[in-house]
């Protein structure tokens, strides 16, 4: 497995090095945002069996700190990221602490609400600048000497920060923390009685996922040089939902795959107005009813079946059971 | 008087105080059909909004397009729209009962952005105006403030609504079986009832409180396209505080955090949008099975 994880990452590294020679570099900057936003999501999510409605504060707030300070204060971007991604992990630290009292649909509500709350605020605080939001963020130079007006060189950065992203997570699932990880998805009772303190675990996973959301957030705002409303927004929570549901949940590659897909087809679509808002909706009505595994997901389940690879299968399983074991202790009687 | 040491007027006070109890019967109205159906269904319903503000617009086409005035379509909103729901319910949400309830959160996600997409795309963002009818127009001078006829026609509506359909589960034989199916379904089905179609009753009721909703708020608010998703926002704080468990419980809670709403809008406005939310922050530090749950 491991062997296979390794060509895979030295193929997809080498596409991407060359990739804004062959297309365009904000586009491509845009995927790679999104791509780590949903990341960050999927752990939370796909390993942790979490369903968070409301991701899209951490990515918003890292956003305005970041422009804030680049623009206001004059932090360099590396800076400006750190402050963003700190900005993302204490709003997580404060919401993943009361979320994860409640489990399952609760929780989903719960953050939900907290999101909307940041919206709110961002709507009147005066420093977000409102329904302008703040514009004109200057890209800066990172470390001080090297000049990001450029795109190319910016696309770089940015596949720079992908990538420590991407590899953080990715080394998180495959660690004893992962593994604890997917057993409290599991049957969380049995994690709780082998002497895990599975609260700790929850907690700890969503400030990480807030933290990586919180430098997707922050990328984006280098790559537009604008940091608005739409990033705090409930569509953007439910966009990265979408990203993370069609690409597969709970596979390392899925949300990458998601991600590339919906932003492509918003790109296509933009001109059509509210018909984004349909075809999202339809493609979510799809996943839920025919494909609940998605895209990668699925490829690795038929690619099992292929094989008879045991490991491969179970991965599979895996994604197919992602959130069908709730919490036992929820109020309500199941059905 | 007590105004005066209060430093505020009492027309705004009680003003914003019957907003409030309007806001309140409303969220009432919506948190008892999300408990209905999650009780029945196990499903959070995210297209109740979508399903709300449907109710206001189709009342609104009734009226531009067939000149069918508010009476009637007090009825017939809910009714075409719970049939609407009711569709939904048999041929999409029937499939995953067996599934764990997040799908049938990601796919009422997604029906919702179905919904409003198909709404905005139709009539764009811009708002439109419902007229009171006739008869409730104007208000009443209650020597202390004036009372708008229909802002106190739409709480005691709502009430009586919320009364109702509370009588209606815990003390008819009807209700009975719909509290039966919610504790086992297998058992009740063993007694020859026909629970699928219990199911889909029930979803029906839930969407039709929802559009009946609606149809109240179009003459209060605007009708427009995106109403329902702030509202649907708010309600599920309100049902995260209240607890899904208890019918009284959703309605008390929705009526108290209207009033509460109402009072931070008179002293202080800039929390007014988010107070719901910090009182839902409080409740799940204090008791986190919320008010009225059961642990």
């Amino acid at each position: 497995m491991e062997r296979n994880h390794l060509i895979l990452a030295v193929v997809a590294v080498v596409a991407l090095l060359i990739a804004p020679h062959l297309l365009y570099s904000v586009f491509l900057m845009k995927v790679l945002c999104f791509a780590l936003f949903a990341c960050a999501f999927n752990l939370l999510l796909g390993y942790g069996g979490l369903l968070s409605f409301g991701h899209a504060a951490y990515f918003g707030s890292a956003s305005y700190v970041t422009a804030h300070t680049m623009k206001v204060w004059g932090f360099t971007p590396e800076l400006g990221i750190i402050a963003g991604m700190l900005a993302a992990a204490l709003l997580g630290l404060v919401f993943g602490w009361l979320a994860i009292r409640r489990a399952g649909i609760y929780f989903a509500m719960v953050t939900l609400a907290f999101a909307q709350m940041v919206y709110f605020y961002a709507l009147q605080a005066p420093f977000t600048g409102g329904e302008d939001g703040i514009q004109a963020v200057p890209r800066g130079e990172l470390f001080g000497f090297i000049d990001l007006r450029d795109d190319i060189s910016l696309y770089y950065f940015v596949l720079a920060l992908f990538l420590i992203g991407f590899f953080v997570l990715y080394r998180t699932v495959y660690s004893p923390f992962g593994q604890v990880l997917k057993a409290i998805r599991e049957n969380e009772p049995r994690a709780i009685s082998l002497g895990y303190r599975t609260n700790h675990f929850k907690l700890a996973t969503f400030v990480l996922s807030a933290t990586f959301s919180g430098m997707a957030g922050a990328a984006t705002v280098l790559v537009f040089q604008l940091a608005s409303l739409t990033y705090v927004e409930w569509q953007m929570s439910g966009e990265v939902v979408l990203m993370t549901l069609l690409g597969g949940m709970g596979t390392v590659l899925g949300p990458v795959v998601g991600a590339a897909l919906v932003v492509t087809l918003q790109t296509y679509l933009a001109p059509f107005g509210a018909w984004v808002t349909i075809i999202l909706g339809v493609i979510f009505v799809i996943c839920v009813l025919l494909f609940r595994r998605g895209i990668v997901g699925e490829a690795l389940a038929r690619f099992a079946f292929l094989k008879n690879d045991k490991a491969q299968l179970q991965r599979s399983d895996v994604a197919e059971a992602t959130v069908t074991k709730e919490a036992a202790h929820d109020p309500v009687k199941p059905l | 008087m007590i105004f005066d040491l209060l430093g505020v007027p009492p027309q705004a006070l009680l003003g914003q105080l019957l907003l409030g109890l309007i806001n309140g019967s409303f969220y009432a109205l919506l948190s008892l059909g999300l408990a209905l159906i999650f009780g029945m269904l196990n499903i959070i319903n995210f297209a109740h909004g979508a399903l709300y503000m449907m109710g206001a617009f189709v009342s609104w086409m009734l009226l531009t397009y067939l000149g069918i005035p508010f009476w009637p379509s007090l009825i017939l909103a809910p009714l075409i729209v719970a049939l609407f729901g009711m569709a939904l319910e048999r041929t999409m949400l029937s499939k995953l009962y067996h599934l764990d309830h997040l799908y049938g959160l990601l796919l009422t996600f997604g029906l919702a952005l179905i919904i409003e997409g198909a709404f905005r795309t139709m009539y764009g963002v811009s708002g439109r105006v419902y007229p009171i009818p006739e008869i409730l127009r104007g208000g009443t001078n209650l020597g202390f403030m004036f009372l708008p006829n229909y802002r106190a026609f739409v709480v005691v509506v709502a009430l009586f609504v919320c009364l109702g359909v509370w009588f209606f589960i815990e003390r008819t034989r009807i209700g009975s079986y719909l509290r039966a199916g919610t504790e086992n379904p297998e058992l009740l089905q063993a007694f020859g009832i026909n629970v699928p179609r219990m199911i889909t009753l029930t979803y029906g009721l839930g969407v039709g409180l929802a559009a009946l909703t609606g149809v109240l708020a179009a003459p209060i608010y605007q009708v427009h396209p995106l109403m329902g998703f702030h509202m649907i926002i708010v309600v599920f704080a309100v049902v995260v505080i209240g607890g899904l468990g208890s019918m009284l419980g959703a309605i008390v809670t929705g009526l108290l955090l209207g009033v509460v709403e109402g009072f931070t809008r008179v002293f202080y406005p800039e929390a007014s949008a988010t107070v719901v939310f910090i009182i839902m922050a409080i409740v799940l530090l204090l008791r986190p099975q919320g008010l009225f749950g059961k642990r």
